[in-house]
């Protein structure tokens, strides 16, 4: 396939020019003679009014971002190939992937929505439409909305905004704190914030020009909020409530120690109380900035009346329509920069009578930039532009991170902690933050952080037994797979190198994880017996170990380029 | 060095509760039959009805060697009508029996909150005695995990 592409990369002289002939990117496609986007000819030419420009509705506007993970700059992030639903969500949005996602919203392959929804021939409309996000861009399409609907629109932050790029790390955030107060949403709540620690946070929450919002987090010894609830803000002559739900699982997947007085949880009637409150007190609309994750809101809808709007985050969905519950509508806006969700809610006298909803891709090369917010970003990054720009190596296979059981960017992350740290086996989380590498490009500091960039990187070394290797294996992919989104926490599986293992999802606890392999030798792991192992990421204290970027940055040095083959060791069983 | 649960990925105390209760013969079994034998001498020998009780607990224990959980029970706590006592049981436990709360028309509510420490995912139950012998349930799946994946 390389050939096909450096063939288009030759043909292709700027991705703008590219996206505004879909007539003559269609000759080069099809020329390729392979892969879906010979359908390009159906392409109709692409402007920032095509995707910004919408009827305005009703009488208050929302507008979501969530899960922006740091990125300022735009970036490539491929969206997930295996992302399966289990249970009731078996075969729903969004655990629908590739073709049958294209197919199930009547996406042309090969479109500029193709691209930006699926993870369908990548690399290729990577290079044709270019990077999505941008601080900048995004900075742009909320000050049109605001000039359409001005004293009519809501800003709302789903958090996962501090953490995940280098600048994030080096500044504890400080950096987002001041695009965002830039950019100022209504409200915001939040996850990995909590992960630079509980004073850090609370000093960043100081400094903000909006509430945080955390219906769900109560001090463990008075059991008292530590954050405020509910915002209720008058817009378009409406009185809306914005309640803030925060990740729950935040003191599992993440440190406890980070925040050891910090207790957080679903607390599902503390949702219901606070929606009954709204409208008794006079709310129009209610809305859930939720951190929740896609199936664990589905399944709040169906369970607390009153809600009008879920602004889902944490899982990283992206959906070009909102999902139904009742008369809950649950909206899905993406992750990294790439998307921001407009909803025109026609709303008063107590209720929503009726709302549009718009997804808009943030096409970096389509959106004319702000130039305020270009100048804030370019601020914030001086300090880090010559490590942000230094190269580690080159990469000749994409690097990705985000789907259920594997991705290159991690394959890529064990096999360096197998070679650095003398493992037999590796392990990474299953992160689904991480950005998208394409082929033939350089490793620099800052891509290599879009991958690692957190406060507990060290990269430990020890012997765990067969058994307790398997036991991690079926306690993560029960955190995955469990039937009850109550109890999802809406990770991915945990990565391995030096592994390899089938997996059975509809299986119970105990029983998911079979014919566990050492790949070194060929033979079954041995229950009994001890392996040397690898990983990162722990959420224990005083973990020792060099940080993880390090020993990336060692493997790359010594390989100068890499390519990463698909893993084809863990299997899904059907 | 050994890695261990703990400190390879945190599930904190709970697992060396865990690996304690693994030196029984067979602890599931019979914390389960512990479990339902308290169950059926606090009912009185009668099979709990549901309603009336709701048992508040996290679906997933932040820390498994505290964990806390709230019941209340709908009642008037009039001197014709009210709870008489409320028991707690961890069915997974190698004890089971968790607490028993004694109420009477003075309580006002019947509503009591504790902490609990769980040796790994299993039933939490809450079974109410009403003063006319009317007995009545309400459980909810506590998971212990390892975490540390997530995000």
């Amino acid at each position: 396939m390389s050939a096909a592409y450096r063939e288009r990369d030759d043909a292709m002289i700027s991705r703008r020019e590219f996206i505004q002939a879909g007539a003559a990117a269609a000759a080069i496609f099809g020329a390729s003679g392979f892969g879906d986007w010979a359908r390009l000819a159906a392409q109709q030419r692409l402007s920032e009014d095509d995707l910004l420009g919408v009827e305005p509705f009703g009488n208050v506007t929302l507008v979501h971002l969530t899960d922006i993970h740091g990125q300022l700059m735009p970036v490539h992030f491929r969206e997930p190939s295996v992302n399966i639903g289990v249970g009731e969500n078996a075969g729903l949005p969004p655990h629908v992937t590739g073709a049958e996602f294209l197919k199930l919203f009547d996406i042309e392959p090969g479109s500029p929505w193709a691209h930006a929804l699926s993870s369908e021939d990548f690399v290729a409309l990577a290079k044709a439409y270019g990077k999505m996000g941008g601080a900048d861009r995004i900075a742009a399409v909320l000050k049109r909305i605001r000039a359409e609907r001005p004293e009519a629109t809501l800003f709302l932050d789903g958090g996962d905004t501090w953490q995940g790029s280098y600048t994030s790390l080096m500044t504890k955030g400080a950096d987002m704190v001041e695009v965002m107060n830039a950019m100022t949403p209504d409200a915001m709540t939040g996850h990995w914030e909590f992960t630079y620690g509980d004073e850090h946070v609370k000093e960043l929450v100081e400094a903000l020009a909006y509430p945080f919002l955390a219906a769900n987090i109560f001090d463990n010894e008075w059991d008292e909020p530590v954050f405020e609830a509910v915002k209720t803000i008058e817009r378009g002559g409406a009185k809306i409530a914005v309640i803030g739900q925060a990740f729950p699982y935040t003191p599992i997947a993440n440190p406890r120690w980070m925040f050891p007085n910090w207790s957080f949880g679903i607390r599902e009637e503390e949702i219901a109380r606070h929606v009954e409150e709204a409208r008794s007190g006079g709310a129009d609309a209610v809305i859930l900035l939720s951190h929740n994750g896609f199936d664990v809101d589905r399944k709040l809808a169906s369970r607390v009346n009153g809600i009008d709007v879920i602004l889902t985050g944490h899982t990283h969905d992206a959906l070009p329509a909102p999902v139904m519950v009742g008369s809950t509508a649950l909206i899905a806006s993406g992750s990294n920069g790439k998307f921001v969700s407009r909803i025109d809610l026609d709303t008063g006298e107590g209720k929503v009578r009726d709302i549009r909803h718009r997804l808009i891709p943030i096409f970096s090369d389509v959106i004319t930039p702000d130039p305020d917010m270009t100048a804030l970003v370019k601020k914030v990054r001086e300090p880090y532009a010559a490590e942000l720009a230094r190269e580690l190596g080159r990469t000749d296979s994409l690097l990705y991170r985000r789907g259920n059981l594997n991705g290159t960017w991690d394959d890529l992350i064990c096999d360096a902690l197998i070679e650095v740290r003398e493992a037999d086996i590796a392990l990474s989380p299953g992160f689904r933050w991480g950005t998208s590498l394409m082929p033939g490009q350089a490793i620099t500091v800052e891509d290599l952080h879009n991958a690692c960039a957190m406060t507990y990187p060290e990269a430990y070394r020890s012997t765990m037994s067969g058994k307790l290797i398997k036991d991690i294996l079926e306690d993560v992919a029960d955190n995955l797979f469990n039937v009850d989104p109550y109890y999802q926490q809406g990770g991915d599986m945990v990565r391995v190198g030096g592994l390899g293992y089938t997996i059975d999802i509809g299986a119970e606890i105990g029983s998911r994880i079979n014919d566990m392999t050492l790949l070194k030798s060929g033979e079954a792991i041995d229950p009994a017996r001890d392996y040397i192992v690898a990983g990162w990421a722990s959420i224990n204290e005083n973990v020792e170990g060099p940080p993880i970027w390090e020993v990336v940055e060692t493997y790359l040095a010594a390989k100068g380029t890499v390519s990463v083959k698909p893993n084809r060791s863990v299997v899904i069983q059907s | 060095m050994t890695f261990t649960r703990r400190e390879a990925f945190g599930l904190g105390a709970g697992a060396a509760v865990f690996l304690a209760t693994g030196l029984r013969l067979d602890p599931a079994v019979a914390a389960a039959e512990d479990a339902m034998k308290s169950v059926m001498d606090f009912a009185g020998g009668q099979e709990p009805a549901a309603g009336k009780v709701t048992l508040s607990a996290p679906e997933i224990a932040e820390n498994g060697n505290t964990v806390p959980i709230s019941v209340s029970v709908d009642s008037p706590m009039t001197a014709d009508d009210y709870v008489a006592s409320v028991m707690i049981v961890a069915a997974g436990n190698p004890r089971p029996g968790v607490a028993t709360f004694k109420f009477s028309p003075m309580s006002g509510v019947a509503e009591a909150s504790t902490r609990m420490r769980l040796a790994k995912t299993q039933k939490v139950i809450a079974v109410a005695k009403m003063n006319s012998g009317a007995v009545f349930m309400d459980s909810k799946e506590v998971k212990v995990t390892i975490g540390g994946c997530g995000g």
